[in-house]
């Protein structure tokens, strides 16, 4: 367990260089965008005064690494800053975002893995056959029309036409679990269609190049139901494939779905990092870079250790 | 039947019959929906407006980098969000002209250099205390002061000298201007206790409704001032707002019934959203437009022929046709319009190819023209873009049109190259829309005219207290613009809401959409 540990740790440490070289990039990259804070805030109503006692209000006159290096240091000690534009504690506004933003790819996360994997298997035991072609057709199909219209399409007839879901998927404190879930219906049912066809199909592909395997040809002899082969002996050695590919997925749904956020009004991350960027909030953009980075790295980390540990050549290594 | 219709009317007014049913019955007896829906509205505002219930509003604009500071307001969530906390001075009437907010009264010295606001009696703010002439000037102060970042700074600066009086509030013009008290209706400009200067974000004044909840860019939840000094003002119990950004998101929004008014309803759709029996389109005609603007001291655009030859090359009825489709009017290249009070018609330009060419041949110019444009210029701009290419080209004049990004377009494009597509809202009066945009030395010149009769005659109305010298004044000012001036003016553009049936004692008003932005304010949930 020892080489786990270690390895664990390296991984670790990559994770943390990475972060820092990140917040290097995002920064550079919002000094390189036309404009700034102040222009940005005040828009077309700018006063060359207004304009200049902004900017001395908020310390943009500061050589730009002076203000990373006090940025970092802020970092290094646990505070995240406060917004430029409308002065609230990043830490706090970014905290509830972020929540937001977790409870949506739970639920759709809680949903597609289990059904993607399930139809995956389902594909396999009737391959080549109606079953496997309906599911890829509609799995493939899903993935290939842009998600704002999915969620136009389910808008319109689900919440406009029908009234099952609200077309607005709008969260507060006052709602209870049940009201939350109802709310986010439509959006989850979105995700869920877009990451689907992605992870059933490397189900499908991976536990099909395992079924070329002697020993499953040995289980067959033996007489177990394919359903049972495709379980207990397919799946565990084909999961190293299907693990990396879930973890891609799910950090898509952490990272990727502002599209989905805008349509249904969501209160989640991608909004609120994308207000900012066109305000050029360069703490706020630096923040929600750095969580987006730290959920991508942590989640193929993730996705790496299981692929060794679920393999006895690589956790015992000769 | 007029008995019949009256007796209806009562029941529908007291939501004893449903609107359909309503309808139903008026068809019956031979009214036409067009008039059945007048009346009923007409009955609904008679019958008073009804106390208690939730108005949702979805509205557009507002972003998560939004702060409750009045000063930093500049978009429409911010506006309606000042109207429900807070109070100016004095607010334009829905019907036009002036109502006074927490100023009672007020007067003009003779040349309209010194003005005198009586502050209102009683008005308490809704920490408690009571609003004073002091809090006024502290107002204004923050607002006009050196080191302000206020969006208001702009009209605050022909201030020289202001006080307070006991209950009185005083300022002092460094020159006359009889537009003032239209001035201070900026939405900027609400009261806050001490001018805001302790807190400015602390979102306490004087408004109908006292702000509960505020999450910048997603929702606002305000509660009703018990304490309010206005019984027209403020009729829900609650009212909650939701951001909705995205335009088919928040006319789903309408439809499904989870809002009960929305702002901006896309004119691409709007024909199709009114045909919902629960929903009523409301489309108004303001003083806001879009422009192509050229600067004037910037060759080619220096010489006036090809600012005259660009000027007979579009084709306003198309682009309103097109690009507005039919929710709007077209434009004389002059940014007033009749929804400003002392605007005088002219001669309206016509597309005429034959005409541009004649101007382009006698400038001497005959290389390309290049356009800047995006799609937040105004909605719609590339496509407006395309079809005034269109028109040049079959008066032989070539114009190139390049696609900039939205992101950077205010920073970088307007205001500074020489020729882009831009819009303007428009403001209360002649003087500030002139005084904002085409006097030789104001900040936003985004057409770099300079002409010195202009400034002479802006100035000089300002002082003008008779109403027909003044209109005539304007209306030279404007044929200036028109024969001279570098703005391209093609198209007005209507506002366009949309409203639930359930809402109550809707009118019509001059001013922003949603009712200048106090629908939440002004109109009532029937039962």
């Amino acid at each position: 367990m020892n080489a786990a540990v270690k390895l664990v740790a390296q991984r670790v440490a990559l994770g943390l260089l990475l972060l820092f070289l990140v917040s290097i990039l995002i920064f550079v990259g919002t000094l390189i965008l036309p404009g700034d804070v102040a222009q940005s805030i005040l828009g077309q109503s700018a006063t060359p005064e207004a304009l200049a006692n902004l900017r001395k209000e908020l310390g943009l006159n500061e050589p730009a690494l002076t203000r990373y290096v006090s940025w970092l240091a802020g970092v290094f000690h646990g505070d995240l800053g406060t917004a430029l534009t409308s002065g609230q504690d990043i830490a706090e506004s970014l905290g509830r975002r972020l929540g937001n933003t977790l409870f949506l790819a739970f639920w759709a996360a809680i949903i597609a893995v289990p059904l993607a994997i399930f139809l995956g298997l389902l594909a396999v035991r009737y391959r080549d056959r109606w079953p496997d072609k309906l599911i890829s057709g509609v799995t493939l199909a899903s993935i290939s029309i842009p998600e704002f219209l999915i969620g136009y399409v389910l808008m319109y007839f689900i919440g406009v036409k029908l009234g099952w879901a609200p077309s607005v998927a709008m969260m507060n404190d006052s709602m209870s679990l049940g009201q939350k879930l109802h709310a986010i219906a439509l959006p989850v049912a979105v995700l869920t269609l877009v990451v689907l066809a992605h992870m059933m199909r490397m189900t499908r592909a991976a536990i099909l190049n395992v079924m070329q395997s002697a020993y499953i040809e040995t289980a067959e002899l033996k007489g177990l139901s394919m359903f049972t082969i495709i379980w207990r002996h397919a799946f565990p050695n084909s999961i190293a494939p299907i693990v990396n590919v879930v973890m891609l997925n799910l950090a898509y749904l952490v990272v990727g779905v502002v599209v989905v956020e805008v349509v249904f009004t969501y209160p989640g991350m991608g909004q609120y990092l994308v207000d900012h960027v066109s305000k050029r909030d360069v703490p706020v953009v630096q923040a929600c870079g750095l969580v987006f980075a730290a959920v991508y790295i942590g989640l193929n980390m993730v996705a790496d250790i299981v692929s060794i540990l679920s393999n006895p050549r690589l956790r015992h290594p000769k | 039947m007029k008995d019949q219709i009256d007796y209806l009317k009562l029941r529908a007014a007291l939501g004893h019959i449903s609107r359909r049913e309503f309808m139903g019955r008026m068809g019956a007896l031979g009214v036409s929906a067009a008039l059945a829906n007048t009346l009923l509205a007409d009955a609904v505002r008679a019958a008073g407006p009804q106390k208690g219930g939730t108005i949702k509003v979805g509205i557009d604009g507002g972003s998560s980098s939004d702060t409750l500071d009045p000063a930093l307001v500049t978009n429409s969530t911010g506006t309606m969000l000042l109207r429900l906390w807070g109070e100016p001075l004095i607010e334009l009437a829905l019907s036009g002209g002036l109502e006074g907010r927490i100023a009672e009264s007020w007067e003009g010295s003779a040349d309209a250099s010194v003005w005198t606001f009586k502050i209102r009696q009683g008005v308490t703010f809704s920490n408690g205390k009571t609003v004073t002439a002091e809090d006024v000037l502290a107002t204004m102060e923050r607002h006009s002061g050196e080191d302000t970042k206020s969006g208001a700074l702009g009209i605050m600066r022909g201030i020289k000298a202001m006080r307070a009086e006991g209950d009185m509030f005083v300022v002092e013009l460094s020159e006359p201007n009889a537009d003032l008290p239209y001035l201070l209706t900026d939405y900027h400009l609400v009261i806050q206790p001490n001018g805001g200067k302790d807190d400015p974000n602390a979102a306490i004044g004087t408004g109908p409704y006292i702000l509960k909840s505020a999450e910048q860019g997603v929702r606002f939840v305000a509660e009703k001032n018990p304490n309010h000094w206005d019984s027209s003002h403020g009729h829900a119990e609650t009212i909650e707002m939701i951001v909705i950004n995205d335009d088919t998101a928040r006319v789903a929004a309408l439809q499904s019934g989870q809002v009960d008014m929305i702002t901006r309803v896309p004119p691409r759709t709007a024909g199709l959203v009114s045909r919902a029996p629960n929903i009523n389109v409301y489309s108004k005609s303001g003083p806001g437009h879009y422009v192509f603007i050229m600067h004037c001291d910037t060759a080619p655009f220096d010489n006036n022929d090809v600012r005259m030859a660009l000027k007979y090359g579009i084709n306003r009825q198309e682009m309103v046709d097109k690009v507005l489709f039919g929710y709007g009017s077209i434009g004389n290249d002059t940014p007033i319009n009749a929804s400003y009070p002392l605007f005088t018609p002219a001669e309206q330009r016509e597309y005429d190819p034959d005409k541009a060419k004649f101007h382009m041949q006698k400038s001497g110019y005959d290389g390309a023209i290049l356009l800047r444009t995006s799609d937040n210029s105004f909605p719609g701009a590339p496509d407006a873009s395309a079809l005034f290419q269109q028109s040049l080209a079959q008066a032989g004049i070539n114009l190139e049109i390049k696609r900039e990004p939205n992101d950077g377009y205010w920073s970088e494009v307007w205001n500074k190259q020489p020729f882009c597509t831009s819009y303007w809202s428009g403001r209360p009066v002649q003087d500030q829309m002139f005084s904002t945009a085409y006097l030789s030395s104001a900040d936003w010149n985004d057409t770099r005219f300079n002409n010195e009769k202009f400034d002479q005659l802006l100035v000089a109305a300002r002082a003008e207290l008779d109403e027909t010298k003044r209109k005539q004044m304007y209306a030279d000012m404007s044929d200036i613009l028109r024969n001279e001036g570098g703005l391209i003016c093609p198209m007005f553009n209507d506002f366009i809401d949309g409203v639930s049936d359930k809402i109550g004692g809707w009118q019509e008003t001059i001013g922003f959409g949603l009712m200048n932005l106090y629908a939440p304010v002004k109109t009532w949930v029937t039962a």
